[in-house]
């Protein structure tokens, strides 16, 4: 697992007090992990603050999964 | 409220008048109270503090103009590294520059729309991630009569105080899930240092609008600030409290 990854899955644990084994790649935050729209946020927010990056609103929208959210910070910090 | 600990209560324009009441009513409880005062000198926030001390609390002031948005989120940074938490913010610092919507500068209205509202949404913003990790918090916003009824000479005023009716709705809406309430209360005619500057003549105007016949003092408008506050007001969120005499129904 890569340090991206890690921490990812830590923030989503955090943020939506699910357990570690729930947060698969395939997982939608929505439907999976029942986030709401304030989740959906704080989660985007706690991913800018951790990686030092900017999610526009626009991108924030596409990022629907665990495995969505690990690709866009990958990228980002690439 | 039931919680070992003295909650922690941040209150604009705290170093005088409606906000210095509000200050003393939570100071009952024993809160921690940190205000925030934008006075030329520091003589009203100096006195409250002392009353404060007298009363036994912990209690701080800090000079700071809520239309800066930079300047808040520092003053609340502060805050949070000391107290850890903030339970209550009550949004009350506001000022006037009446005039006829006809002779209004555009400097009178955005000083008047920039702190009464646009402070209220800076202070708003700084607290409300840490709250909603608490899943708990309480709002109160000042808003005014006026911001419901128009009056001649406050354009300015009586919209920025309509929008905080707006945007106390909104928030509320907002943070109902996290356990958070926002409400807003609406004083009519309050004996301030804001009303001291008007001329007998539109006071005796008002005082003929308002069915209990007199003004209303500080601590009736911070008695209901502090029962939205309280556990008794637990399931009440969104709403606006009119406090004036049936001035407006």
């Amino acid at each position: 697992m890569s340090d991206v990854e890690g921490k990812i899955k830590k923030i989503i644990c955090e943020q939506l007090d699910v357990p570690e084994e729930d947060v698969v790649p395939e997982a939608s935050f929505v439907d999976d992990l029942g986030a709401d729209s304030l989740d959906q946020v704080e989660l985007i927010m706690a991913m800018e603050e951790e990686f030092d990056v900017s999610i526009p609103d626009e991108d924030a929208e596409n990022i629907g999964t665990v495995q969505d959210a690990i690709d866009y910070v990958k990228k980002a910090v690439a | 409220m039931e919680n070992s600990s003295p909650r922690v209560v941040v209150i604009t324009g705290g170093s005088k008048g409606i906000g210095r009441a509000v200050a003393y009513r939570f100071a009952e409880e024993k809160a921690k109270i940190v205000f925030a005062h934008y006075d030329a000198d520091d003589s009203d926030s100096q006195e409250t503090l002392k009353v404060l001390a007298g009363m036994g609390v912990e209690a701080e002031a800090h000079k700071i103009d809520v239309s800066l948005f930079q300047d808040v989120d520092l003053f609340f940074r502060e805050i949070f590294g000391k107290f850890e938490r903030v339970d209550v913010l009550v949004n009350n610092a506001g000022i006037t520059k009446d005039t006829l919507l006809m002779r209004m500068s555009e400097e009178d209205w955005d000083a008047v729309l920039d702190i009464n509202l646009k402070g209220v949404f800076n202070c708003t913003r700084a607290v409300v991630r840490p709250m909603i990790k608490e899943r708990a918090g309480r709002i109160v916003n000042i808003s005014s009569v006026v911001g419901q009824i128009g009056n001649p000479g406050q354009a300015n005023y009586s919209a920025s105080k309509a929008g905080v009716i707006a945007l106390t709705k909104t928030t509320a809406k907002e943070l109902a899930g996290r356990g958070i309430t926002v409400n807003g209360v609406a004083p009519g005619f309050v004996d301030t240092e804001m009303t001291a500057v008007l001329s007998d003549k539109v006071k005796d105007g008002f005082l003929a609008q308002i069915p209990l016949g007199r003004m209303g003092m500080p601590e009736e408008v911070a008695e209901a600030v502090y029962w939205l506050c309280s556990d008794a007001a637990s399931y009440i969120t969104g709403q606006i409290i009119h406090v004036n005499g049936g001035m407006y129904m």
